[in-house]
């Protein structure tokens, strides 16, 4: 009887690999279920357990079940650590992930689950916080704040109660390795938190995933049951989010855990100080709370040698959109993002060219192809105008409309907006509204060539029209017919509304919204109907 | 009825205001939406004003006020499936099933929802069928779905 071992990891089951794990077990197999190895072109991936090892054949269907056996069928890929797309990989988070049965804790303990826990239990709390930051890890959730400095903050802090939260309430389109990992090696995330607890102090933790991850949900739940009496007198709890993309926002999340309406708090005071029920939290990335044990098992130096300038260890990169091999690709920071797209991704998936990626999701800024000698690493994003993100990147073919683009920036802000403060609640909806009239001129400009769009007066100017005062003035100067909808005044607009968004908004929802609408102004003005460039000093 | 699940869930699960969103959850779960009648019920539950429950409801897309079609098809509408085709899927899907995004059909056979990201970003347009996860829709596998919730 032959041993397989096919995925269960979401997206391996929208593809099909259910019904090809049916099909092998109908045939008498031993069928193993593991999360995903990561690369989403060759599954449904079958891997058969043979003398030379563990030989993978994908993708394929349930009809391939004997050319599989007997190791004759066309799509045979070898071992999946010899494929390039894995051998280039440094596999320091999601080394167990796609190799184990995610919910074996036999599995798990063999490969070299619990070292980290029982290295840091052995030692004081101060030692594991002081390793987490001699390693340099920064907070993978997008911020990439210093992990170490957080868990000070919170260990310093004098309090009764103090709490863990894991936010995996990953949003961000474009993004899936938090939903990888929790699928494909639950038990490592449960054992950062472990030591997270301990770290710190703390005796209760809460995972927040977002209610679009419902396999998530249901391996974590299994996973923390499983674990119970080894992470004890720590206890896991999983909350499930209600689809507010602004609860990844890491106070709306502890709104959203105490029962309200997931909106963000001013800050400070702190999560580290005053967070989760008005107690000291830890809260941090599913990713960077993965990466713990490794930290404490291997040594802080084996994480911190690898990396770029401020920027250390790994980054499990996400290839995502309109890309030939999407998947995971977990690698020291360093690495370009032109090596990531063309060499690693393959180029786009429909062979047109690439016109442009972005990277950070709905918040991340859009870049050209004459961007992809960028290397991965914070400030290297930044100053380039844009973000890592959570290291999503998606690729968009030449035939996007990057003022389409731009548009949907603004709409998913409003349609995702807490609410609570003004730039990213109005700003947003009035986004919209410039886009529109943007398009709109922009399209009337290419049909009718010789007229261009009439500019109108602005409200200054013919105040006495519609009666003296300051209330007329008010009432009536956003009505449609004193509005300049010209496409310069309408682009000068937008700069001014990202402005204020950028400057005045709560957190990063309405804060990092103009990244994607500036930079695809800025990259490609031709899709705002400008002919040049604009050019504009980078800030 | 639904007082005496409220009464059951909170004797389970306590009545701290904490258990407000995975109660709602669990009526979701068992109503299919959450009935604005409901809400003094869930108030007095977890001893909370019937503004405050109101307003955590209406602030989750996923919560329903109303009952939803005997199908749901939830279509990513991201920019990862967008990069793929989503749009054009997206308005083939409404013209298929009859149905505008973000309606119940009138005939209450089907509801097209938007969701903003399934996390399968590398193998989009996807969608969640009654829960099933569905990637690279095209139209063979669009009229695969409109044949499913047909029934």
């Amino acid at each position: 009887m032959s041993r397989v071992f096919i995925s269960r990891d979401m997206a391996s089951v929208a593809l099909g690999a259910d019904e090809v794990a049916r099909a092998f077990a109908d045939a008498g197999c031993a069928v193993v279920r593991t999360g995903s190895r990561g690369l989403f072109s060759i599954e449904p991936l079958v891997e058969v357990e043979m003398d030379e090892g563990r030989i993978g054949f994908g993708p394929v269907g349930p009809d391939d079940v004997a050319a599989v056996l007997d190791g004759s069928h066309a799509a045979r890929l070898g071992k999946m650590e010899d494929l390039p797309f894995f051998a280039g990989q440094q596999r320091f988070t999601f080394a167990r992930c796609g190799v184990i049965d995610p919910l074996s804790l036999d599995d798990y303990a063999v490969l070299g689950g619990w070292v980290g826990l029982e290295v840091a239990r052995a030692q004081a709390p101060q030692k594991v916080v002081d390793a987490v930051k001699a390693s340099g890890l920064r907070g993978r959730g997008g911020a990439g704040f210093p992990t170490g400095i957080k868990w000070q903050t919170v260990l310093d802090a004098p309090a009764g109660d103090k709490y863990i939260v894991c936010n995996a309430d990953e949003g961000d389109s474009g993004t899936f390795a938090d939903r990888m990992l929790m699928e494909g090696d639950p038990y490592c995330l449960i054992e950062g938190m472990a030591i997270a607890a301990h770290a710190v102090g703390a005796g209760y933790g809460y995972i927040y995933i977002r209610s679009e991850y419902p396999y998530c949900i249901a391996t974590m739940r299994a996973a923390i049951e499983a674990s119970a009496h080894i992470v004890a007198p720590f206890v896991l709890e999983v909350r499930e989010g209600a689809g507010a993309y602004v609860c990844g926002e890491e106070t709306a999340l502890l709104d959203s855990i105490e029962g309200k309406r997931g909106q963000v708090r001013a800050k400070p005071p702190l999560p580290a100080l005053k967070g989760l029920f008005g107690q000291p939290t830890v809260i941090n990335n599913v990713l960077s709370l993965a990466a713990v044990p490794f930290i404490l098992a291997e040594g802080a130096e084996a994480y911190a040698a690898v990396g770029f300038g401020r920027s250390r260890g790994t980054m499990p990169v996400q290839l995502a959109g309109n890309v030939r091999h999407g998947g995971l690709y977990e690698i020291g920071f360093g690495i370009t993002l032109g090596e990531l797209v063309h060499d690693i991704g393959g180029g786009t998936a429909s062979g047109r060219p690439v016109r442009a990626v972005q990277v950070g999701g709905p918040l991340g800024a859009y870049f050209p192809p004459s961007m992809f000698h960028l290397p991965f690493d914070y400030e290297a994003f930044a100053q380039a105008g844009g973000l890592i993100g959570h290291a999503g990147i998606t690729v968009f073919d030449d035939s996007v409309d990057m003022a389409h683009m731009a548009r949907f920036a603004m709409e998913f802000c409003a349609a995702e907006s807490c609410g609570k403060c003004t730039p990213c609640r109005i700003g947003s909806t009035r986004g919209v509204e410039i886009m529109d009239r943007i398009i709109g001129a922009r399209e009337s400009a290419s049909s009718v060539r010789a007229e261009p769009v009439e500019a109108h007066a602005g409200p200054s100017t013919d105040s006495g029209r519609t009666g003296e005062g300051y209330l007329n003035r008010a009432l009536y100067s956003r009505a449609p017919d004193r509005i300049n909808v010209s496409i310069e005044a309408q682009t000068n607009l937008l700069r001014d509304l990202a402005d204020t968004m950028k400057y005045g908004s709560l957190c990063a929802l309405g804060g990092f919204t103009p990244y994607p609408v500036l930079s695809a102004l800025d990259y490609f003005p031709e899709d705002f109907g400008a002919d040049a460039p604009v050019k504009e000093a980078a800030e | 009825m639904m007082e005496e699940f409220i009464g059951a869930w909170t004797a389970r699960h306590g009545t701290t205001r904490d258990g407000l969103l995975p109660l709602l959850h669990a009526m979701q779960e068992e109503g299919g939406y959450i009935d604005d009648a409901w809400v003094p019920a869930i108030a007095k539950a977890l001893n909370l004003s019937r503004a405050d429950v109101h307003g955590v409801i209406t602030f989750y897309h996923d919560f329903r006020r109303m009952p939803p079609g005997r199908h749901v098809v939830k279509l990513c509408r991201a920019e990862s499936c967008q990069a793929r085709g989503g749009a054009a899927i997206e308005q083939a899907a409404a013209q298929r099933l009859g149905v505008a995004m973000g309606a119940v059909r009138a005939d209450g056979q089907v509801a097209l929802e938007p969701v903003y990201c399934l996390g399968l970003c590398a193998v989009g347009p996807n969608a969640l069928v009654d829960g099933r996860p569905v990637a690279r829709i095209d139209a063979a596998a669009l009229e695969r779905i409109a044949l499913e919730v047909a029934a």
